[in-house]
């Protein structure tokens, strides 16, 4: 329990008070249109559908001004820069952005359909009611007309309409219509399925959002729901309410007087929606500024190494870009991981051929004569990413899979760079390194920057510095055959290091045994770049093998976003 | 990223849809809301849409996810043939199922829905797509069904590695005398 709350403390604490302000606007508003007097002939009409309606809405307003600022990536990055002195644990809730994102979404979509079931029956209500089916109260109430000494509680208008069509007549209705629409075409299309194997379909989709905000801004303007307002002399519906035919004729009860409520959803969402603008401006600009190519580089499979500079451009380890190419296509941004460490004056990305967008661009690039300048880039960022943190822990425990590893080329490369200057800023003592790969085939790049690390921690006798094992999940037995046969080689098989490789997956609980054994005393960042079911097992191994006795080995989890 | 294959976003669509409809249905029943019948309607069309829906199709490229426990429903769709697998048929037919939908207010949100689903069924099957069933994979025919036919020449117990290496240099020397006679299989 101790270890639990060590490593996920602050984000359940977050999610607590993110559940707690909801309940607390749900419950607040929804006894605010229960009870409130002013409400009385609303809800005679209505019932209690007025206020399940509108206790949705608050909630509502609260996530729409919420769901906007996990997707500001420079406003998290500027957060975390803030955060630098608060520790490590608070800018770790940073990398749960997208988690959070969904999860505001989902309350958005929970709180949208019963928003909407409890307006269907409004409608319905208020339309009978208008028609006279109900009491003699309801009836009277709803023909109150707006004239020059009176105003009207039913929206509707005429005794011969229909639902449907009160709906597509009204600002409030066919706002409504159009923005749960849009809300639930950018749903369906954001399904795993979908985002992960057709993500254009996903990405553009996902820009209903613009529209969905416009329409949630003036969905209110028509000041549909009515309260009553106080008159003189004060109309009294506890009298009242039961002699509706003697309204205006006696003293106590005039005829009473509604008015619309005042819209309030803008005033919640206009801050992030001015943030969220800005993000993209400064995206434009980017878009503007020019990026030259400093070399480009084919290895082998198919791998293209472009090494670009930018003016200005200021990154940090484990940091990723947004690239576009004009050429390929204006709209589509594509994220890479920066391998280049910060103390180079160029950064680099290393592309795999792997969609459209990556095999034309390398196409277009093999087509080019030599030493010309590549077709024009735009580059957006950078952004941060968890493995900022690596040089905070006295350990660090790196576990890339497969594509993974990129980040960890820029964090190594770093480490390197930081301990040849024997720079003050560099706590770690210690590295352990586990590259889980099906094939390394399109890798072969980064068993190269390996080998040269390797050579160059040898010449300095700092051999224990960087441990690292490479794990090859897949391998059959003609591989097998061959690796036994060069078994008593100095180096690799696969991947020509010292290290061996190691064949099928690790053995976590024995990974982090040694590592408590080796470092008694020590706290162990670690840091995975890889897919959600390892994360998964990662985090309870940490939480199993964290010490509570503050002096012993404690296990800090990070995860990478994908 | 790949061919898109707009049947995949069709499918969760128009399953979103027939869920809305069918929510949109059971209200207007419950609230006995005027032309309730329409939302009788919509509660047989809902279920109706999400039934066919549910079994998800097989992806041309790449690994299908089934949803849980689709099976029994992916058979119960294949049987119909083209009926289900051709998506132009599918386009019409929920483009068909929408209409009366429209005449009542609470289940309004769920026509357009399955009508936009439909249009990208449409667009599917434009693009040549049509729906196939996502089936266990039948396990390869092992190789080795012929039957071993040689006795295996180095037969277990073996020597451990280490031992077996020293050997290695002089063939002859490396030579390992079974103890038990290794006849073949005589059927």
């Amino acid at each position: 329990m101790g270890n639990w709350i060590v490593n996920n403390g602050l984000s359940a604490l977050i999610l607590v008070v993110w559940m707690g302000i909801n309940i607390f606007l749900f419950v607040y508003y929804y006894f605010f249109y229960d009870l409130g007097d002013q409400f009385f002939y609303t809800r005679h009409i209505l019932g209690a559908a007025l206020a399940w309606a509108r206790a949705p809405a608050a909630v509502l307003n609260f996530n729409c001004l919420l769901i906007l600022l996990p997707v500001c990536r420079n406003l998290l990055s500027l957060l975390r820069g803030s955060f630098m002195c608060c520790g490590r644990s608070m800018r770790k809730q940073l990398d749960k952005n997208i988690s959070f994102h969904k999860l505001v979404a989902y309350m958005i979509g929970l709180m949208t359909a019963v928003h909407t079931i409890a307006h269907l029956l409004n409608i319905e209500w208020y339309n009978n009611s208008r028609r006279g089916v109900y009491d003699e109260l309801s009836t009277t109430l709803s023909s109150l007309e707006e004239t020059h000494n009176g105003t009207y509680l039913n929206p509707i208008r005429s005794v011969s309409t229909t639902p449907t069509h009160v709906v597509f007549t009204t600002i409030a209705g066919i706002t409504g219509v159009i923005i749960t629409l849009s809300l639930i075409l950018i749903i369906t299309s954001s399904m795993e399925v979908i985002r992960r194997s057709y993500f254009e379909v996903f990405w553009y989709t996902h820009h209903l959002f613009i529209i969905f905000f416009a329409g949630l801004v003036i969905h209110g303007a028509g000041r549909i729901v009515r309260s009553q307002t106080t008159t003189n002399p004060p109309h009294n519906f506890t009298i009242c309410k039961d002699r509706p035919e003697d309204w205006g004729k006696i003293r106590e009860c005039p005829i009473p007087q509604f008015a619309g409520g005042f819209p309030k959803t803008w005033m919640w969402v206009i801050g992030p929606m001015i943030l969220y603008l800005c993000e993209r401006v400064l995206r434009f600009i980017r878009y503007m500024q020019t990026v030259r190519y400093r070399k480009i580089v084919i290895r082998p499979s198919k791998v293209l190494e472009l090494q670009l500079v930018k003016a200005g451009f200021k990154m940090e380890v484990g940091q990723y870009v947004f690239m576009n190419c004009p050429s390929i296509s204006k709209l589509e941004w594509h994220p890479f991981t920066m391998t280049s460490a910060p103390e180079e004056d160029f950064f680099s990305v290393h592309i795999r051929s792997v969609g459209d967008w990556t095999q034309k661009l390398i196409s277009m690039v093999e087509q080019l004569p030599e030493g010309a300048q590549g077709p024009k880039m735009a580059v957006d960022g950078p952004f941060g990413t968890a493995s900022e943190d690596v040089f905070d822990y006295e350990v660090s425990m790196l576990v890339g899979c497969g594509i993974g590893v990129t980040p960890f080329a820029s964090i190594l490369k770093s480490i390197w760079y930081k301990f040849k200057e024997s720079n003050p800023k560099l706590r770690t003592r210690k590295i352990y390194f586990y590259w889980l790969c099906r094939e390394t085939h399109a890798f072969e790049w980064f068993a190269d920057l390996l080998q040269v690390l390797e050579k160059e921690m040898e010449e300095r006798g700092m051999g224990n510095f960087l441990t690292y094992k490479l794990y090859l999940t897949g391998w059959d037995h003609s591989h097998m055959a061959h690796v036994n046969v060069h078994f008593d080689e100095d180096t690799d098989v696969v991947t020509g290091l010292k290290q061996k490789t190691h064949y099928g997956r690790p053995n976590w609980d024995r990974e982090f045994e040694q590592i408590c054994k080796e470092n008694p005393t020590s706290v162990v960042g670690t840091f995975l770049c890889g897919p959600a079911v390892l994360a998964k097992t990662l985090e309870k191994k940490c939480i199993k093998y964290s010490d509570v006795d503050l002096r012993k080995t404690k296990f800090y989890f990070n995860k990478e976003n994908f | 990223m790949g061919k898109i294959e707009w049947a995949m976003w069709a499918n969760e669509q128009a399953l979103a849809a027939g869920l809305i409809l069918l929510t949109g249905g059971i209200v207007g029943v419950a609230g006995q809301f005027r032309d309730w019948e329409f939302a009788a309607y919509g509660i047989a069309a809902g279920v109706f849409v999400c039934l066919l829906e549910y079994p998800r199709g097989k992806r041309n490229k790449g690994t299908s996810v089934e949803r849980t426990g689709q099976y029994c429903l992916t058979v119960c769709v294949k049987v119909f043939g083209p009926v289900t697998s051709n998506y132009f048929v599918r386009a019409g037919m929920h483009a068909a199922i929408c209409i009366p939908a429209a005449f009542i207010l609470s289940t309004v949100l769920g026509c357009v829905c399955l009508a936009i689903a439909s249009i990208i069924y449409l667009t599917a099957a434009i693009h040549g797509e049509h729906w196939m069933p996502i089936l266990p994979r039948k396990e390869p025919p092992k190789q080795s069904a012929g039957g071993i036919e040689e006795p295996p020449q180095n037969p277990p117990p073996r020597p451990p590695a280490e031992v077996r290496r020293k050997r290695l240099e002089d063939l002859e020397g490396a030579a390992y005398v079974n103890p038990i006679p290794v006849t073949a299989n005589e059927v």
